[in-house]
């Protein structure tokens, strides 16, 4: 019974992840894209009564310290005595994959290697001699396929077996200096020497070709592009449509849970202010935020991971690279991009992958941009009243998805535009080369990613905008039930923001619910729906028919609808957004930045916006 | 007959051998890394819709370049 230390190595997207998940049964969140694990990651096992603490470190193409992933790996490796490194190489590509293993080889003594994807190097006609590697290396060396959970246990096995002797040490242990120039030239001829005596080709590479195919479908002119927007606009319509029915369902149940509820607060003779604030307030504003956000996440992020897992994502990020050079940015913005369409803070956190450090500040300066999660129901939302209403029929959900496309599209142009201001304003920082990897294409286990991904984003998503809501709903109900004379202290705020909103096409119960919204923008629509009520209880909206209803009473038209689509993607971004980027960037003033950019913009498009439209009307 | 060319200007579908990277900076250093080594076999496999970046397949994988980054690897096929 004994404790012991382990660290994952190896390049990136070579299934890391995967064997940690397979191992600890954590589930991590994978996909198929380079630079997926950006922190470090631990989790536990144990395996014959011994107990093994796993840390997950990011994938690095060496230990040179040319990205803040490789330092990040490069430390902990030199830092900590790991008992064992698991070496995760791609079976496919042994020769790079050994670089990175020698340079840690040669400053950890105790290692695995993990053979990974030894079904795909079988597809692309490859033979590995893995006792050949073994001998050479002089650490066991075990073919897996972590997908199919093939071959864990050897490796558990083998694990245990190095960690119970510690004397057996790998042959290039401290024979090489990595920081050396002429030790990496002889490294460099090692590795080669190696896969050339390891790996033999037996049959054509038929998997590759078949790759190509697909590439030249989804990367070629003609098809490329009205591919990508397709796929994009079914990723919406979907979303949209199927979104529709059980958000209904679930705000018919909550409202029905909400007489319950308030029939059993009477009978406790509970004071009228507490359960004011608990049911009206907490109750009622967490209630909304779950039917409106689940079922759209519910679809849009599991269909965004089979997209991810297939490999789609980097082959957007090479269709899309000569917009983001022209403006000064990295092609990986796109990622980041999508990314922050799931949630701006994830998406904040996933510009790491960005090396360098200008082009990373203006991802993260721009992320926000893109409509978020919490937004995307308020702009489906409006759409649907204003836009495309019921009346056009089973035509109406496709001119949602159409208008959203338009939307984002639009996003991206506001991006790429305020990426290349920022890109001009930072120029006397330098800029990387553009080097990414379009990964083989893989098909997803469809049941598998569709689960995980809703347990794992969907949930924690959800569970995140529920904290802050909760406690949101509360003070919202204060503002609303606080008296200062005759009018509540919303009242008098909303007044007071009245003339700056109608200025923007808005009006003060909308610049207050943005203000108010800043913990989660969830709350936006059910903040303005309290407002307009007056009363202080948020009533129940079925559908978007009685909130269609209660805006236009409140003078709303489709100039109303199209400034509060612009100020809902142009603002500042949520405070856990913020917070993101505070620690993402360490400096308050980039942060105070990421929230007076989008501001601004949304300001001067507002009123530009209004007046022009005021002038045609 | 050999001939010789920077490798943003190698004609896609066509293999050629690395000659010389021409950089030792941080980007040099990267492209070794990452399998652009003298003496290796690359081959030039498309490009993207609006002509750059394009893939390159070298060491059995799949790697998108920009021609600024690739323009001073120098490359010889037949």
């Amino acid at each position: 019974m004994s404790e012991f230390k382990i660290a994952l190595a190896g390049n990136p997207n070579v299934g890391k992840s995967t064997v940690f998940n397979a191992l600890t049964g954590l589930r991590q969140h994978t996909g198929n894209w380079t630079g997926k694990t950006v922190e470090l990651c631990r989790g536990a096992y144990s395996y014959q009564g011994n107990s093994f603490t796993l840390t997950d470190l990011p994938g690095t193409y060496s230990l040179k310290s040319y990205s803040e992933e490789e330092a990040v790996a490069a430390r902990a490796l030199e830092e900590t005595s790991y008992d064992c490194v698991i070496l995760v190489l791609d079976a496919g590509a042994l020769e790079r994959n050994l670089g990175l293993a020698l340079e840690v080889l040669c400053i950890a003594p105790h290692a695995v290697v993990c053979l990974n994807l030894s079904d795909e190097a079988r597809e692309k006609g490859l033979e590995i001699n893995h006792k050949e590697l073994s001998r050479l290396l002089q650490v066991p060396v075990i073919p897996c396929c972590a997908r199919k959970k093939q071959g864990l246990k050897s490796l558990a096995a083998a694990v245990l077996a190095v960690c119970e002797d510690p004397k057996q040490v790998n042959s290039f242990y401290q024979r090489f200096d990595c920081a050396d120039s002429a030790s990496a030239v002889l490294l460099r001829g090692a590795c080669k020497s190696i896969a050339a005596h390891c790996v033999r080709r037996l049959r054509d590479d038929r998997k590759s070709l078949r790759d190509r195919r697909i590439d030249k479908l989804v990367t070629s002119r003609a098809t490329g592009i009205p591919l990508m927007l397709v796929l994009c606009g079914v990723l919406f319509w979907l979303t949209a449509v199927g979104a529709n029915l059980p958000s209904a369902l679930l705000s018919r149940f909550f409202e029905a849970l909400k007489r319950e509820l308030s029939a059993l607060c009477e009978m406790a003779a509970m004071p009228k202010f507490l359960s004011g604030i608990l049911i009206d307030g907490v109750y009622t504003t967490l209630s909304w935020v779950v039917a409106v956000m689940l079922p759209p996440m519910a679809i849009f992020f599991p269909l965004f991971s089979l997209m991810e897992d297939a490999g789609y994502l980097p082959r957007i990020a090479f269709n899309l690279d000569r917009f983001f050079a022209k403006c000064g940015a990295h092609g990986k913005q796109s990622l980041c991009m999508m990314m922050g369409i799931g949630c701006n803070a994830c998406g904040v956190t996933g510009c790491r992958i960005i090396e360098n450090r200008r082009e990373r500040l203006i991802a993260v300066l721009t992320n926000s941009f893109m409509p978020c999660n919490g937004r995307l129901p308020i702009l489906i939302a409006l759409i649907s009243i204003f836009f495309a209403n019921a009346s056009l029929g089973p035509m109406a959900s496709f001119k949602v998805a159409a208008i959203l496309v338009v939307i984002l599209t639009c996003c991206v142009g506001v991006t790429l535009g305020v990426s290349k201001l920022l890109s001009a304003w930072l120029k006397k920082e330098q800029t990387s080369g553009f080097m990414l990897e379009l990964p083989p294409y893989r098909r997803p286990p469809i049941v598998k990613t569709l689960t995980r991904s809703f347990l794992d984003r969907t949930l924690r998503v959800l569970g995140r905008a529920a904290a802050v809501a909760a406690p949101a709903g509360a003070v919202i109900w204060l503002f609303a039930n606080i008296k200062i004379g005759n009018s509540s202290v919303l009242q008098v705020c909303t007044d007071f923001l009245d003339p700056f909103g109608r200025f923007l096409g808005l009006d003060g119960v909308i610049l207050m619910a943005l203000l108010l919204g800043f913990p989660a923008n969830e709350t936006v629509i059910p903040l303005i729906i309290m407002g307009y009520t007056a009363n202080g209880v948020m009533t129940d909206f079925a559908g978007y028919g009685e909130l269609a209803a209660l805006l236009t009473q409140n003078g709303w038209t489709a100039a109303t609808a199209v400034c509060m689509i612009i100020i809902t993607v142009l603002h500042f971004p949520c405070s856990t957004t913020c917070l993101t980027v505070k620690k993402e960037t360490g400096s308050l003033k980039w942060t105070l930045l990421s929230m007076a950019i989008p501001t601004v913009c949304g300001v001067v498009c507002c009123a530009v916006t209004s007046h022009v439209m005021r002038l045609f009307l | 007959m050999k001939r010789s060319c920077l490798l943003s200007e190698l004609p896609p579908h066509m293999t050629a051998v690395i000659v010389r990277l021409n950089r030792s900076d941080a980007l040099g250093r990267r492209l070794t890394d990452l399998g652009v080594t003298e003496g290796e076999q690359i081959t030039a496999e498309f490009r993207s819709p609006f002509g750059d970046p394009t893939a390159y397949r070298v060491k059995g994988c799949l790697l998108a370049l920009r021609k600024k980054d690739c323009g001073t690897v120098e490359v010889a096929y037949e």
